[in-house]
Order: C-alpha cells, then structure tokens, then sequence
C-alpha cells in the first residue's frame, strides 16, 4: 500500500481547510518561484522524466504533449483545464476542485509556465456549482496574495487564470468539443488536424490536460522526477486516485499506486465486494466507456494503462464499478447504451444513429426478445460506429457492448432462450 | 442532447430585462474573455437569467442575450437547447434530478425514482400541481463513489440516498427547509462508510 507520506491529495477527503492557509500548511504554494525560475524546459523535461500520463482517461505523456506548445508565438497561448469530469462512475476531479483547489490552480500556473502559456481557462461541469464556488475562492486568494496574475509569485511572469462554466453536455469532455463551448458553442467536436497545440481556443495554441494531471504537476516538481517514477510499473509511473462505486461494502475515492491490484485496492479500501470476493460478477475498471471484466480476470489484474490494455479493457479515469452476482449485467450495459444515445451530439451520422441503434437492441437484449443472430448483428455494429466518428464518443459506445459481448456471450443467448420459452408456453 | 421541452402549453413573457445588479455580474463574465469573444460568456449569462426568472429561461431572455453579446439570436437558442442544465420552460421551486446511470442505479436508484414519484404523486418530467417540485432523470453527475444522487435546482447534491432517506428529504423540502447538501448518512465526503483507511497518519501537515 502507498504510505501516506507518498500521497499527493491529503485533503481528498475535505477534513482540512481548502483556502489558501490550509493548502499553504500542506506544503502548496512553496518555493513555487524558484520552480518557475528554473524555467520552461525544464519543467518540461522533469513532467516527461517523471513518466506522468494524461489521468483524463486516453494516457498520453503530459510533459510530451506540453511540449507540443510552439517555442515562440505573437499570439496568446492557452492552458485549458478540463474539468467537465462526467464519464459515469468517476468522481475524482470533484474532490481536488472542492477540497484541493490550491494543487489545481499551482499546477495550472507551473504547467503554463512548461508551455508558454499566457492565461489558463479552467472548463469545469455546470453541476459541479459548488465545486465552482470553492475554486473561484482559490483563483480569487491565489490574485490577491499575487501567486497570479502580474509578476506571478514575483517571477516576472504574467498569468492570468479564469473559470469557466458548462452546462450539462457530457461531450464537452471530449477536448475539441469543449473548445467550441468555451468559444459559446454548441458543443460539437471540432475534426482533428489541426491539432490544438496548433489551432486550439480562439485559433490560438493550446493544451487541453486534465484537472489530476495539472494537480499532480506541483508536487512531482517538488519532489522529484525520479520519486514520482519510483512509484507503479514502468511506462504506468506514479499515484493515481481510484473511484471505487457499486456493489462494494464501502464505495470510496482513494489515491494509490499506480498498478495496484484491483483485489487489494477493493478489499483493501472498501471493505471488499459485497458478500464476499466469490460473490464478484464483473467490474468496468475505467469508467463507463471501457469493456467490462469478469470476474477470473479482476482476480489478478493490475490496475495501470498497459495492464488493463493488454486484457482489452482500459484504465480509463480510473473509475471502478462493480458489480455483484445479483447484477443484471445486461441491463448494465444497455443503461449505458441509454447513456451514449442521450450523449451524442448528433454530428457524425453513425454515431447519432448508432448509439440510439445500440440501445434499442440492447433493450431487447435485457428481455431476450431476439435472436442468437443478432448478437452477432450488434457486434458487427458496433464495429461500424467504432472509428468512423469525429470524437470518441462512438467509440466508447461501441466498447461496453462489445466487452459484454466478449464476456457474457452465453447469459445474452440463455435470456433468448428463457425469452422463448416463455413466449411458447405462452402460445399454448 | 435535448432541452426539456415536453409536457403541458405555457405562456413566453413578452419582454425581459437584467436587474441592475444581475447586469454588472453579466458585465464581469464578458471580461473574461479577450475583445470580440464575447460569445464565451453565453453560458454564463443563460445561468443568470434562469437564476433571475424562477428557474427557466424565456425567448425572451435569450433575445436579449443575444443583444449583449451581439450573436445571431439562433446562436443562443442553439446553445441553451443543447445544454441539459438550461430549463426552456418553467419548472417547479424544487428541480429534483435523480441520476439513474449504471453506477447508481446499481445502487438503487429505481427505489430513489420510486420514492419521488410516490412522495410526489408525480411522473417522469412532470411538475406537481402547487408548482413545487419538478422530477427529472438525469445521466451521471459525477458522484459516484456517494450513489444513488439527486441534484436540487443547480448543483445541490444529496447523496448515499435510499427510499426512505429520500422520502424524508423531499418532507423537508415541502416544508420549506433546506437540508445540508452533502451524503444523508453523514459521510466524510468520498472517504469510506466509517473512516478513511488512507491519510491517517498523525504527522501530516495541515489535516484535521
């Protein structure tokens, strides 16, 4: 297990203070000029060292994608913080903008600085209204005790961060998409090339990261490349806060270390499944998009990027959701197919009409009102959507069903064939 | 994505009109952005204008809208009828939103949906005939680790709910009280059901 001192969020849980003295007493906002100083590449180069991956859920390097920023530009260039955190079963980023928002608003400082930024835009979901509050109040002291703004910590460098509300769009996760509702639009992915380091908010060059990714920036700085990387696998470096929802005894947010079991992380932190490990049907290991597990496999897994890769799942935002053999695992999915229809937003045709597709047979899969045929039928479908979208918004439509279909193949066809023997004892 | 635009006929009001107050709030949100991208704010002012008009935005509210930020009015009814959070007809003093996606309906959130639907002798998207409460679903809102969840209005959530824990929130809603928002049973926000197994150690800085 992950000693507390190797813990980067020791306010996850909000019993301390979250204003600037309660972040100050936990070591924020410490020696923050000096890192500054040290300038631009090498903060890049101590985020690559540190072996960091984007915590949104796709894992790209963060130092390398900082150093994407051109070198020099005569137009504003921008850090865009994405804090529409909505994927289903993850709630991590909420408990760093309410109880940490210090870590946040340093990061969105250092980072700015990695990348030559001039001013940040932090993109927080509209139902986090109260989460918002708290971080206004942290960019608000952070202005007045002059850490940023002019002369950012009195490092000569200009700063200028600002929040900025959504308004209940799932989609507006998805980077492009949350460009064009930053910019007052609907909030419809933009096609890719070019890229936003390139042409991002306002046309200007822009990184889009993660609230976890930017938060963590600050202490790896502090503390070391080399103690970040000292922690997890390699390639799957550092701490990571895990959100463990469903049938556990004890739903929670943790922060642990990177690969950890994903046994000893429930039965460590949750109190186990409920009823007891054997008692385990499935678990969705990174959020709502990512292909369902069963259970011989969760009996070993670890929880990193590579290890959840290689059994066709993905770590994801590191979002847990379990499910006990009292669970309707069909059912399961197609809520999430129910999901995916609502959250499209209706720009490329086979996601608009894929996903409705996929939860109307989904439906009929929960009843076992089809045929064996047409399990190969939505396979194939799901194919047809996946790939052939703007965003991934079709994608992770596509993979929760496909992960059942993979794993729970032989309960779809026993709910047909439950379905049909009733219908003809019903015809007699 | 869809605007909540079903149920019984309405009445639009013919003018609206920020206060003063609501104005240099508006004002404040434009300043944000850099000269000419006044359009970002749109957002932000659509929350203020439902806050000012009882929960739900008017046409007319977004004509005027419009106005300020010198957008094509379609600009803004695009924008407030693809969002969920924006209310294009009236809604009740009580917007209760029950989140039923996997996480918490795996949790129980049929019998959160049940028990509003009995307290209030109300369906799905309906409001009740004193105005006080709307019932909605609503896909994940992001507590997960705290299901079943239903948001109040704009952003009050209460969570760890069950049947009769939401029987007796919406009790004390018609009573005109309003419950700290936050777990029902009194969780230390996303830490385990009695006490965190992390972060105990008696030395670190700046934790209770």
């Amino acid at each position: 297990m992950l000693a507390d001192k190797d813990r980067i969020f020791t306010n996850l849980y909000g019993t301390g203070d979250f204003r600037l003295a309660g972040a100050r007493a936990r070591g924020d906002w410490d020696g923050t000029k000096d890192l500054i100083l040290k300038g631009r590449d090498w903060i890049v180069n101590e985020v690559k060292a540190s072996g960091l991956r984007g915590r949104g859920g796709a894992g790209f390097p963060t130092g390398l994608k900082w150093s994407f920023m051109p070198k020099t530009s005569d137009r504003p260039r921008y850090l865009v913080v994405n804090a529409d955190e909505s994927e289903p079963g993850t709630c991590k980023d909420r408990d760093i903008l309410r109880n940490d928002p210090h870590k946040l608003v340093e990061g969105c400082l250092l980072a700015g600085v990695g990348m030559g930024a001039t001013a940040c835009y932090i993109y927080i979901r509209g139902e986090f209204a109260n989460e918002a509050i708290r971080l206004q109040v942290a960019i608000d002291e952070a202005y007045e005790a002059g850490l940023i703004g002019k002369n950012a910590c009195g490092s000569g460098y200009d700063y200028e961060i600002y929040l900025h509300r959504g308004a209940g769009a799932y989609i507006c996760g998805e980077e492009m998409a949350l460009l064009e509702s930053l910019e007052g639009r609907k909030g419809q992915p933009r096609l890719k090339p070019p890229f936003p380091a390139g042409v991002g908010l306002y046309g200007c060059p822009t990184t889009v990261n993660n609230v976890e990714s930017i938060a963590v920036a600050p202490t790896i700085l502090r503390r070391g490349a080399s103690w970040f990387a000292g922690i997890g696998r390699p390639k799957n470096e550092g701490t990571k806060v895990f959100c463990i929802s469903g049938h556990v005894n004890k739903p929670c947010n943790v922060e642990e270390a990177m690969g950890i079991p994903l046994k000893e992380l429930i039965e460590t932190h949750c109190g186990g499944v409920r009823g007891g490990w054997d008692n385990l049907l499935a678990i969705i290991p990174g959020g709502a998009s990512v292909p369902v597990l069963p259970k011989e496999i969760c009996d070993t897994v670890l929880m990193d990027f590579d290890a959840l890769r290689e059994v066709k799942s993905g770590l994801g935002t590191a979002a847990v959701i379990v499910m006990d053999k009292s669970t309707d695992i069909i059912k399961a999915i197609a809520r999430l197919s129910q999901f995916y229809k609502h959250e499209s937003c209706g720009q490329c045709t086979p996601c608009r009409e894929g996903t409705g597709w996929l939860w109307r047979v989904m439906e009929r899969m929960v009843k076992g009102q089809a045929t064996v045929a047409e399990i190969d039928m939505l396979l194939e479908v799901t194919y047809e959507i996946e790939g052939h979208t703007i965003c991934a918004l079709g994608d992770a439509a596509a993979w929760p069903v496909q992960g059942l279909i993979r794993h729970f193949r032989p309960e779809m066809e026993r709910r047909i064939a439950q379905y049909r023997a009733s219908a003809r004892l019903a015809a007699e | 994505m869809s605007g909540h635009d079903n149920g019984a006929p309405f009445e639009q009001p013919a003018s609206f009109a920020f206060t003063p107050e609501n104005m240099e709030k508006a004002k404040a949100y434009i300043a944000k952005y850099p000269a000419g991208r006044q359009a970002s704010a749109v957002i932000s002012l659509l929350y203020l204008a439902q806050e000012q008009h009882e929960g739900w935005v008017p046409r007319a509210a977004m004509d005027r809208i419009a106005e300020i930020l010198e957008m094509p009015p379609i600009k803004v009814y695009e924008v407030a009828s693809f969002y969920t959070m924006f209310n294009l007809r009236p809604v009740g003093r009580y917007f209760l939103q029950v989140c039923t996606t996997t996480p918490c309906w795996l949790r129980g959130s049929d019998e959160v949906v049940a028990a509003c639907k009995k307290k209030l002798g109300i369906g799905i998207g309906e409001t009740t005939a004193d105005k006080k409460f709307t019932l909605f679903e609503v896909e994940c809102l992001g507590a997960c680790v705290n299901a079943p969840v239903i948001q109040i209005n704009n952003g009050d959530f209460y969570e760890d709910l069950d049947g009769p824990s939401t029987e007796k929130l919406i009790d004390a809603l018609a009573r005109g009280e309003k419950p700290p928002e936050g777990s029902v049973t009194g969780r230390q926000g996303s830490a385990p059901e009695g006490g965190p197994t992390t972060l105990t150690s008696p030395d670190l800085p700046g934790i209770k």
